[in-house]
C-alpha cells in the first residue's frame, strides 16, 4: 500500500518509535514567539542547559506588541517585559530574533515563509496552533504547548503521538468573490469546529491546486479550528515559484536538487486515509460566522440557523453562543449593522490580503460609524503595500495601515474591540471575548471585511463591488 | 526535574455541560503576559467568573458553592483553541488534578498530560451519567485510578476504563519528565541528524 504525503514526511523524521505509539520526532525548524517561550527557557536554566539546534530556531514577538508607534518604548509595562525577556533569551541562546521594528519582524507564520524559513518536506513547530500554517507547503507543521518547546530546545526532538490521516478534496472551480478564507470556513462549517480531532489534514482537488501560495496558507492555517492537529498540500510548482529566490531557500543548484526531492512529496495513488471528505466548489459562498466558535459559519446570503436537531449540551452550547451574539434563529445576516472591520492576522495578513481588500474599496469610502484596523502580517508586507501605493488607495477610502503584530486577533496588546461591539474579522477564533472581552466577533475573508468596511453592515461583497 | 505524580484520586467533582470549551475561556490571552508559571488559578475561566465590575457570576459552576472537588467535568471538544499551555496550568493551579470529557482536542490533551493533569476521555452516555450523578448529589464522589484506568461514580458504583498511552501512564504514576528521557536519548538523536538533509 502506498504512503500518504502526511506519512512520507512524518516517517522520514521519526528517531525512534516508543511502546504505545509515541514517536520521536525530529524537528527541522523552530520558531518561537514571546509569549510561549519563557517558561520553556525558564525550564532550561533550572536544567542548567542550552538550546541544543538554536540555528535551527528562529524568534520573532508578534502576540503582545503594539501596532502603533513601534519605534516609542512599549507603554504597558508587563507587555514590555515580556518583550525584552524574549529578546534576552534569544540573545543568551544565540538564537535569531527579528526584533519589533526591524525589517524582518512580524507575525511568526507570515515572516517564516516569507524568509525561506519554511520548506516542502520539513518537520516545523512553535508554541502555536496556527503552526499549521506552515503545511501549505507540504511540511508536516503543527502547534506545541510550553513544555513540548522546551523538549524542543533541549534535543531538537518532540514526543509525539502519529496522528490519523483525512484527506479532504475540493473539486471544481470557486465562483466570483469567494476567497480561500471563504474555502476554510465552510469546510470548517461542515465538518464542526471538532470534525478535525486527532488527524492530520491533507487538502486536494482542484479548488485547491488552483490557489496561489498565499491562499494555501490561508487555507492551512485555519485547519486547527476544525480541531485537526494539521494541514498540508502537496508542493507544486506554485510552491517551487515561492519559494525560489527567498533568504533562506536553498539557492542555484541546491535549490534544483532541492525541487527533485520536493517532487516526491505528493500521496501515492494508492494511498489509504483513516477518513475522506469530498466538496464541491461550486458550492461555497462567501462566509460569515454567527457564532463563537469558527464551525458556526454560513454563507453570507443565509439565515442564522434554528436549533432543530440539537440536544443536551449541543442545545446549550448553540443557545449560549446566539446569546452572546445577541443574534435569533432565522434572522437574516446580511444588513446587521457593524462596528468594527479587522484586517490582518496570520490567516488574513499577507500582501494579497491587502491587495485584494484595497482594491475592492477603491473608489469607495468607509463607513463612518466604522473603525478599521489594517494591520499588516508583517514589516515586508507593510513595505510592500506602500511600495504597490496601495497606502494611497486605502487613505483615499478612509483607512489607514497599522504596524505589524498579532493585533486584534486574540487582543493581547491594546487593540481590544469593545464589549458588546460587532466586528467583522479576518482573523481565526469567533470564542467568546477572543478579541477583548463581551467583542462580537463574525469571521469573514478580506472581501466580505471590505464590503462591511464601506457599508457599515454585512454585506454581500459581490454586490456591493460588483464582482 | 519532574512532573507531579498522578496515582489514584477520590474527590467530588464540578460540572461544566458547556461544548467547545475553548482555551481562550479556560485563560483569556490578556492574563499571558508573566514570564513564570505563578498565579494561573486566579484567572481560570475569567470571563465567565466574574462580570464586567470583577464581580463572582453566583450562577458559574466553579461560585457555586454546591460543587467542589478536584474534577472537572466538561463536555465534548475540551481545550479546543490556541495551544497555550496556561490553561493547563491554570486548570492546575486552581486545584484541579483531573478533567473529563466525552472528548479534548489534541493540543490541550498534550499538554494537560505534561503538567500532571489527567485528561480522562469518556463515552458521551458514560458523560451523561456523570453529569447526572452530581445534579442527583452535588457531595456525590469519583475514584479515579490510574494503575487500572478506571474511573468510579462511588454513588451509583457505575464505572468505566479509559484510554491513556503507555508511555504517559508510566510518567504520570512515577513523575518522569519528557525533557529528562528526550536528553538522554542524546546520541541516537546525533545519530539521526548525521544522515538527515533538512
Amino acid at each position: 500500500m502506498g504512503k500518504t504525503l502526511f506519512d512520507k514526511v512524518w516517517d522520514a523524521h521519526v528517531v525512534k518509535s516508543l511502546d504505545g505509539g509515541r514517536s520521536v520526532l525530529y524537528i527541522d525548524r523552530h520558531y518561537i514567539h514571546e509569549v510561549t517561550s519563557p517558561v520553556a527557557f525558564l525550564g532550561l536554566k533550572n536544567r542548567g542547559v542550552k538550546v541544543a539546534r538554536p540555528q535551527n530556531t528562529t524568534g520573532t514577538p508578534d502576540h503582545n506588541v503594539p501596532t502603533v508607534n513601534q519605534h516609542l518604548p512599549v507603554a504597558e509595562e508587563q507587555s514590555r517585559l515580556q518583550l525584552e525577556s524574549f529578546e534576552r533569551n534569544c540573545r543568551e541562546h544565540g538564537i535569531e530574533c527579528f526584533a519589533l521594528g526591524s525589517p524582518r519582524h512580524g507575525v511568526v507564520h507570515i515572516v517564516g515563509p516569507e524568509q525561506g524559513i519554511t520548506q516542502p518536506g520539513m518537520t516545523i513547530v512553535c508554541g502555536d496552533s496556527h503552526t499549521s500554517t506552515h503545511g501549505a507547503f507540504g511540511a508536516v507543521a503543527f502547534g506545541i504547548g510550553t513544555s513540548e518547546v522546551e523538549m524542543v530546545f533541549a534535543s531538537q526532538c518532540i514526543l509525539q503521538p502519529k496522528p490519523k490521516t483525512m484527506r479532504i478534496t475540493v473539486n471544481g472551480k470557486r465562483g466570483k468573490g469567494v476567497t480561500a478564507k471563504d474555502i476554510i470556513l465552510y469546510i470548517i462549517s461542515q465538518i464542526s469546529a471538532s470534525g478535525g480531532t486527532g488527524h492530520f489534514i491533507e487538502f486536494a482537488g482542484e479548488a485547491i491546486r488552483d490557489l496561489s501560495m498565499e491562499e494555501r496558507m490561508t487555507v492551512c492555517n485555519m485547519s486547527i479550528e476544525c480541531g485537526a492537529r494539521g494541514g498540508m498540500i502537496a508542493p507544486d510548482q506554485t510552491t517551487f515559484d515561492y519559494v525560489c529566490g527567498r533568504n533562506r531557500a536553498p539557492q542555484g543548484d541546491d535549490f534544483d536538487q532541492a525541487v527533485e526531492r520536493w517532487k516526491e512529496l505528493y500521496s501515492d495513488a494508492d494511498a489509504r486515509f483513516d477518513k475522506e471528505y469530498t466538496f464541491d466548489a461550486a458550492n461555497i459562498e462567501p462566509m460569515i460566522t454567527y457564532g463563537t466558535n469558527p464551525g458556526m459559519g454560513i454563507g453570507v446570503t443565509a439565515a442564522v440557523p434554528s436549533d432543530e436537531g440539537l440536544s443536551g449540551s449541543d442545545r446549550i452550547s448553540f443557545h449560549k453562543a446566539l446569546e452572546y451574539m445577541d443574534f435569533k434563529s432565522g434572522e437574516k445576516m446580511l444588513g446587521k449593522k457593524i462596528d468594527y472591520v479587522f484586517l490582518g492576522s496570520c490567516t488574513n495578513g499577507r500582501i494579497e490580503d491587502f491587495r485584494q481588500f484595497a482594491m475592492a474599496v477603491k473608489g469607495h469610502k468607509k463607513a463612518e460609524h466604522v473603525t478599521a484596523w489594517l494591520v499588516p502580517g508583517s514589516k515586508a508586507v507593510e513595505a510592500q503595500a506602500r511600495a504597490e501605493g496601495l497606502d494611497k488607495i486605502l487613505a483615499e477610502a478612509g483607512f489607514e495601515l497599522r504596524q505589524p503584530g498579532c493585533s486584534a486577533c486574540l487582543a493581547m496588546n491594546a487593540d481590544k474591540i469593545p464589549a458588546g461591539k460587532y466586528s467583522v474579522s479576518t482573523s481565526n477564533r469567533n470564542f467568546e471575548g477572543r478579541q477583548g472581552p463581551g467583542a462580537r466577533t463574525l469571521l469573514a475573508g478580506p472581501l466580505v471585511a471590505a464590503a462591511a468596511a464601506v457599508t457599515g453592515m454585512i454585506a454581500d461583497p459581490r454586490e456591493v463591488f460588483n464582482l | 526535574m519532574s512532573i507531579p505524580k498522578f496515582i489514584k484520586l477520590t474527590t467530588t467533582a464540578v460540572p461544566l455541560p458547556i461544548e467547545n470549551v475553548d482555551t481562550d475561556q479556560i485563560i483569556p490571552a490578556r492574563f499571558l503576559k508573566a514570564v513564570e508559571r505563578k498565579g494561573f488559578g486566579d484567572n481560570l475561566f475569567r470571563d465567565w467568573r466574574y462580570d464586567e465590575q470583577n464581580v463572582p457570576v453566583g450562577s458559574f459552576p466553579l461560585n457555586d458553592s454546591r460543587f467542589s472537588g478536584e474534577i472537572l467535568v466538561a463536555a465534548k471538544n475540551f481545550g479546543c483553541g490556541s495551544s497555550r499551555e496556561h490553561a493547563a496550568w491554570a486548570i492546575f493551579d486552581y486545584g484541579f488534578r483531573v478533567v473529563v470529557s466525552s472528548f479534548f482536542a489534541d493540543i490541550f490533551k498534550n499538554n494537560a498530560l505534561n503538567n500532571g493533569l489527567l485528561p480522562i476521555q469518556v463515552s458521551e452516555e458514560f458523560l451523561r451519567k456523570v453529569f447526572a450523578a452530581i445534579e442527583a448529589d452535588p457531595a456525590a464522589r469519583f475514584e479515579v485510578d490510574l494503575q487500572n484506568q478506571t474511573l468510579t461514580i462511588l454513588s451509583t458504583g457505575e464505572q468505566t476504563s479509559f484510554e491513556i498511552d503507555g508511555y504517559k501512564k508510566e510518567c504520570l504514576l512515577n513523575g518522569y519528565d519528557d525533557v529528562d528521557y528526550l536528553m538522554s536519548i542524546r546520541p541516537e538523536i546525533e545519530a539521526y541528524e548525521s544522515v538527515h538533509r533538512a
